[in-house]
């Protein structure tokens, strides 16, 4: 299937699967759809998350620490598609755990499980050709990261091989929550669109529906990610999804235009 | 003409591409990195042809480092054996005390060209961000080194010198608060500051272009000593060992005897306290392909491409990857590896120190182990060069807790 932003700004919503467990992940992302993410991004566990702030850092040893594996995301993919057919299923990974895995052997359960898509944290175009073939094959849409220290040549070769959205990350730095969004954001979306017409979503730094209100002016969709992972390590395993669901209904409430301001 | 395109074809596509070794190598990284990595290739590309670089380089490396190190025959050692003769390529007697300060050098050069004044480095034992803090001082640059926790307990001496030498030291307690773990800290330090930063990495590991031009930085170890012994001996030796951990020293102490197909390469990884996942640094024996930090290369790691915990003695060698020439070394058979336990670098530690009154690291240690076990077998005529990588007065904690030494 391919990816579809039905509101503007689309939501995708990055959960670390397994923090704390796999049955509350599962719970935790059944609330986030229904409270209007479009996109969900199955974040799979790694011993070395190093484009990751704190928070994801943390979430990601407690899901190792718990032993979940890829095969265990593909499985909670497979019950999120087949109790809420339309969202948006993107496994995001960093790329060794693909690798042990297989990438055949991968791809051909994402597509089986009705992932729609995948992004490799640490794939840049240029190492992406075989991955790129093996997704094609099983009808799964490529995503790339772009920054605002992608050159344009880079940004257009970002736009050439991607499928389904571009995600730009809007400052230089690693995950994690931050005050406004970055000025750099404007001006790589801006960049972007001159080699695409793909949705852009924008991520890092987006915690509330201030920033919403900004991303929505220029970018496609916003990706949220540290601000609900560090929600869910705050809340206890029976209050989480209820938390996650208040917490991204009220990402897209309208807000006064002077608080949206950077 | 022909007969070039003709020849490129029949390489796989990959190996044609920048920063390969056969399969290994490459660009596992953030895109964030990108326009780093290929800013540092260009100045590095164009600092190569610029022969004010290389004079100012060749410079340091002789009056401030003190190159060229000796290649000194260990003749108490070999009598000692009875087997093959022993040389001892001397880079504990360079400045900082280990042959860090080689690539320290080169990259600070570097970075002084490409205009960053804010130099991030990792460090296992500390010798790299001993390096580091020196080239640092010398420059008049701001140096942060990220150490795991765990290592700085261990290696305390080399944090007070970097502390001392001007360096901030910022302790990792994440993981198993080793090396692997400082690794992800100053990339992740260089992912925000990526503007303003060269991250002087310390080995032939990460993105490209790090494992091509650290090893380049370190090629001058394999010129010398193989003019040295060409000199000494007349011939060339049987055999160069060298400890690996990332393998920066190994490289370049291989490397000019890779067309020297009589020469064996000899790579010696940290076998810990056994063969268990998590016992040791061995990555040739109980590793697979993986990407870890920027590079596809050997890993320790779980059937989920988890990471594994390493555990050495020798905080340069606890490391979970390796460099990737070093994989397509060992692939292509042209370099062996094999490791030696902690016991018995321990071992050879005190053997050399007591027939030589040389102290090695106790990283280095680990190759004169594998000397110590092959020599008594081979004829009085062969020849054992070993890369001798560093001093081991950084680990008289290690030292006086394990051999039980008594002080005051």
């Amino acid at each position: 299937m391919a990816i579809h932003f039905h509101n503007h700004p689309g939501l995708v919503v990055y959960l670390t699967i397994g923090d704390p467990d796999l049955a509350t992940s599962k719970r935790i992302a059944l609330a986030a759809i229904d409270a209007g993410a479009d996109v969900l991004e199955l974040g799979v566990p790694f011993s070395d998350p190093l484009a990751d702030g704190p928070v994801i850092q943390r979430a990601s040893e407690r899901a190792v620490q718990n032993g979940t594996r890829l095969e265990d995301v593909l499985a909670l993919a497979s019950a999120l598609r087949k109790e809420r057919p339309s969202v948006g299923l993107v496994i995001f990974s960093y790329l060794n755990p693909i690798l042990q895995l297989g990438l055949e052997r991968f791809a051909a359960a994402a597509e089986n499980v009705g992932v729609d898509a995948v992004l490799a944290t640490d794939l840049i175009a240029e190492e992406s050709e075989e991955y790129r073939a093996v997704l094609r094959k099983h009808r799964l849409q490529p995503i790339f990261l772009a920054a605002p220290t992608s050159s344009d040549h880079r940004l257009a070769r970002i736009a050439e091989v991607s499928e389904g959205f571009i995600y730009a990350i809007s400052r230089v730095g690693i995950t994690g929550t931050q005050q406004q969004v970055a000025s750099d954001a404007r001006e790589l979306v801006t960049r972007l669109r001159r080699y695409t017409k793909l949705p852009i979503a924008l991520g890092f730094g987006i915690s509330n529906a201030a920033h919403v209100a900004v991303v929505a002016e220029y970018a496609d969709a916003a990706v949220v990610g540290s601000a609900i992972v560090a929600l869910i390590e705050q809340s206890s395993v029976e209050e989480a999804p209820a938390e996650v669901g208040k917490f991204i209904a009220a990402l897209r409430t309208p807000v006064a235009r002077e608080t949206a301001v950077p | 003409m022909a007969e070039k395109s003709r020849t490129q074809l029949e390489m796989p596509p990959v190996a044609r591409a920048p920063g390969r070794f056969d399969a290994y190598g490459g660009r596992y990284v953030p895109e964030t990195l990108m326009a780093a990595l290929q800013e540092l290739e260009a100045a590095y590309a164009e600092a190569q042809r610029d022969p004010a670089f290389s004079s100012e380089l060749a410079y340091l490396l002789h009056r401030y480092a003190g190159r060229p190190t000796p290649l000194y025959y260990a003749s108490r050692l070999t009598e000692s054996l009875g087997g093959a003769k022993i040389y001892l390529k001397r880079e504990d007697l360079l400045h900082t005390g280990a042959h860090k300060i080689n690539n320290c050098l080169g990259q600070g050069l570097l970075a002084r060209r490409m205009g960053k004044r804010r130099i991030i480095a990792e460090t296992g034992a500390g010798q790299h961000g001993v390096a580091t803090a020196t080239v640092c001082a010398l420059f008049g640059m701001e140096c942060i080194v990220y150490m795991g926790q765990e290592d700085m307990r261990r290696q305390e001496l080399n944090v007070y010198r970097m502390r001392l030498l001007g360096a901030e030291v910022r302790s990792v307690s994440a993981g198993s608060a080793t090396l692997k773990d400082a690794i992800n800290e100053a990339m992740r330090d260089w992912v925000v500051n990526v503007r303003t930063t060269h991250y002087l990495l310390g080995s032939v590991l990460g993105a490209h272009p790090y494992p091509t031009m650290v090893r380049d930085f370190q090629r001058v170890i394999g010129i010398e000593a193989r003019q040295q012994i060409l000199e000494a001996e007349g011939r060339l030796p049987n055999a160069v060992l060298a400890c690996v951990g990332g393998g920066s020293n190994a490289i370049g102490a291989f490397y000019e005897f890779i067309p020297d197909k009589n020469v064996r390469l000899i790579g010696v990884e940290a076998g810990g306290r056994g063969p268990g996942l998590g016992e040791h640094a061995a990555r040739f024996q109980g590793g697979s392909p993986g990407v870890l930090q920027g590079t596809y290369s050997y890993v320790l790691q779980d059937d989920a491409g988890q990471i594994s915990n390493t555990h050495s003695v020798s905080a340069g060698l606890d490391y979970a990857s390796i460099g990737p020439e070093h994989a397509a070394l060992h692939d292509s058979g042209r370099a062996e590896y094999v490791s030696a336990s902690d016991e018995a670098a321990l071992q050879a530690t005190v053997r050399l120190a007591r027939t030589e009154g040389i102290l090695p690291a106790l990283e280095s240690a680990h190759a004169v182990a594998e000397a110590i076990r092959i020599a008594p077998a081979m004829d009085r005529n062969d020849i054992l060069l070993i890369n001798v990588s560093g001093r081991g007065d950084k680990d008289m904690g290690i030292l006086a807790r394990e051999l039980n030494l008594q002080g005051a």
